[in-house]
């Protein structure tokens, strides 16, 4: 705690937003954007760690909580990708480049790449789940040979709902990496799988003992897939999820993001199944 | 700890040497029918010879057959509504050749000395330092206002309807937190205030108010008076368990009975001494060249509290009410290490239902068989 009887001066405003400038823009699939900003303040951009998140905002709008889902090592920038659902997402989605935004961060709980070594890793994003994964792929892939397999299940409503297509192109062409793509819609020229990712499970776990599941999508599908992948043999410290939830602050002192006895900002919003696999057996927790 | 008394005209003297020490000085006053806190320059300006009548749903202002100076107990006020206003800009923008600048607000560090605080009210003060100051981001403003406050507390002698703070650990008399802590006599012997030191601060203020040491009878009897207000509340919350019990209970029937009379209002937030929930808002002018944002209490038992991709995370009045108690009662003490209740009772007179967390939280007891 601080010391109050010493306090001359006080701590930085936590809420206060870098100013950045956008730097590129790719629309990743229908009302999905990606942002690539560099800060105009004069200092160095943000530097974070695959899983965290940042707030992202324009003044006079409003700010949000997005992941980052650019490639950690590249430290010129910083990318987001955010679908257009809202006042500030549709606003942000509609930046062109050159744009000012403001962006804080990075916060919360990262990904758990420290216990990746000789692991079968297995990354599971449902829809825009793909974002805070993205980075971890990039991250877990250049890790190569001390990783025993990579696996990547990404799922997505329609073919054209799946994201980072260029990733995934690259992804497919890798000899350590598997990748599984599947669509609840097929288009007509759809060849993949057709169904929920929960469906590849039993292809995509060979070795539960050793596998190590890491996943994000929709509350429904965190669980689901928490579930089967305990059924499968997959044990404490083999699954971790990340949540989404309102944010008004990230730091831990607006209240919005708890869930049961976490703060997603600083306890998440990366967690280990077994923290929170009872909480998510209770609707409106 | 020193020990003195004040006489009456002391209270007086004490007001006017904090003034003059150079702080805004406030207290308990009356406005609008309510006991809040506002400017003080005399014990006049206190509430002298008023009481509270306080119960669930109800509160009116009442005189008194004396002219105690703090006759009554807590109002809708508490220090959060000092150290933690209900809305702050947070930072202004302006925006030019296509860049943006931020500028972050000033801190408000004017000190403030505040006469009459209740021990429930400090015992709130230090759960919400715990939650604004006392992890790695801290709250600039709340710093500026809390190192800059002085703390004349008065101690309880006649607890309300309402209180419980016996039963959560926090009164009826103050433990810390204080610079100087009285209690308010009005005997045989004449009105007075026994009081004792809490700080350096407190010591050096007192040596410019004229008092006497506190007689062991003093002392004695004062003692004797707050423990048996302590004793004689009428309402307690037995705390024994508590945090397993509504964490395990997200499921009892209690709380879809709770959710048919909770009008989802948000009021037993909004006078709840530590509810810190906040959500940000932002204004622009008409050409977008200048912004601010500012903060304001938030409450989660609004829609928009929980609202993410579409829709409200606790669409029910249920899920909104059970966040809200097992957050205060379970889960704060896994945040914070401690209740996030003090026990004042606010949030059952202000509820404009009347419902009574002490009794919530019986009746899931005895659902659950929990009573043994």
């Amino acid at each position: 705690m601080l010391d109050l009887q010493d306090a001359r001066t006080f701590p930085p405003e936590p809420l206060l937003p870098r100013p950045h400038r956008v730097s590129a823009v790719t629309v990743e699939a229908p009302s999905v954007v990606t942002l690539d900003m560099v800060p105009t303040d004069g200092d160095r951009p943000i530097r974070f760690r695959p899983g965290q998140i940042g707030m992202i905002g324009l003044p006079g709008v409003g700010e949000v909580p997005i992941s980052f889902s650019s490639d950690p090592a590249d430290t010129s920038m910083v990318s987001m990708t955010i679908r257009g659902v809202g006042a500030v997402t549709d606003a942000l989605t509609g930046l062109q480049p050159d744009a000012a935004v403001g962006l804080r961060g990075p916060y919360g709980r990262a990904w758990p790449l420290g216990l990746t070594d000789d692991r079968d890793v297995l990354v599971i994003a449902g829809g825009l789940g793909m974002c805070p994964l993205r980075s971890l792929v990039t991250e877990a892939a250049s890790r190569q040979g001390r990783l025993r397999s990579l696996s990547v299940l990404h799922g997505a409503r329609t073919p054209s709902d799946l994201l980072f297509k260029v990733d995934l192109d690259a992804w497919r062409r890798r000899p350590e990496m598997k990748l599984f793509l599947t669509v609840d819609q097929p288009a007509a020229d759809w060849t993949g799988e057709v169904g929920t990712v929960a469906t590849l499970l039993d292809r995509a776990v060979v070795d539960p003992g050793n596998t190590l599941a890491m996943v994000c999508g929709p509350d429904v599908m965190l669980g689901v897939i928490g579930e089967s992948l305990v059924t499968l043999g997959l044990g404490p410290g083999q699954v971790w999820v990340t949540m989404e939830r309102n944010m008004k602050c990230a730091v831990g002192l607006c209240g919005h993001c708890q869930f049961g006895p976490f703060f997603l900002c600083k306890e998440g919003p990366v967690f280990g199944w077994e923290d929170v696999a009872d909480l998510f057996r209770v609707s409106e927790v | 700890m020193e020990r003195f008394v004040l006489d009456r005209s002391g209270l007086d003297t004490l007001i006017a040497a904090l003034s003059s020490a150079g702080y805004r000085v406030l207290g308990p006053t009356i406005r609008e029918g309510a006991i809040v806190y506002g400017d003080v320059a005399a014990a006049a300006d206190l509430p002298v010879g008023w009481t509270d009548v306080q119960g669930p749903g109800s509160y009116r202002l009442q005189r008194r057959a004396d002219d105690r100076c703090f006759g009554f107990v807590v109002g809708p006020h508490s220090l959060k509504t000092l150290l933690f206003p209900p809305r702050r800009t947070l930072w202004n923008a302006t925006r030019e050749d296509g860049e943006i600048r931020f500028i972050p607000s000033q801190p408000n560090d004017e000190p403030l000395a505040v006469v009459g605080v209740r021990s429930c009210e400090l015992a709130a003060m230090a759960v919400q330092d715990h939650v604004l100051i006392g992890d790695r981001y801290q709250d600039p403003d709340y710093v500026a206002r809390r190192s800059r406050l002085f703390v004349v507390a008065v101690d309880c002698t006649d607890p309300g309807e309402t209180c419980f703070c016996t039963s959560m650990g926090t009164g009826p008399g103050s433990k810390s937190g204080f610079d100087l802590a009285l209690v308010e006599v009005l005997d045989e012997n004449g009105h007075r205030f026994v009081g004792r030191v809490g700080s350096d601060l407190g010591s050096d203020l007192l040596d410019k108010v004229p008092h006497l040491p506190a007689s062991d009878a003093d002392v004695k009897q004062v003692g004797r008076m707050v423990s048996d207000a302590g004793e004689r509340m009428g309402r307690a919350i037995r705390t024994a368990g508590l945090q397993e019990l509504l964490a395990d209970h997200r499921d009892a029937a209690r709380w879809d009975e709770v959710a048919e009379r909770c009008l989802a209002c948000g009021n037993c937030t909004q006078v709840c001494p530590t509810c810190f929930c906040t959500t940000t808002e932002d204004v622009a002018s008409l050409d977008a060249a200048e912004a601010s944002r500012s903060r304001r209490w938030d409450t989660c038992f609004s829609l928009d509290f929980s609202y993410m991709g579409g829709k409200p995370q606790r669409a029910s009045i249920k899920g909104r009410y059970r966040h809200w108690l097992t957050h205060k009662l379970s889960t704060w003490i896994n945040q914070f290490g401690e209740s996030g209740c003090v026990g004042c009772g606010r949030c059952i007179v202000w509820c404009p239902v009347g419902i009574d967390l002490t009794e919530e939280v019986a009746a899931i007891r005895r659902e659950v068989g929990a009573d043994a």
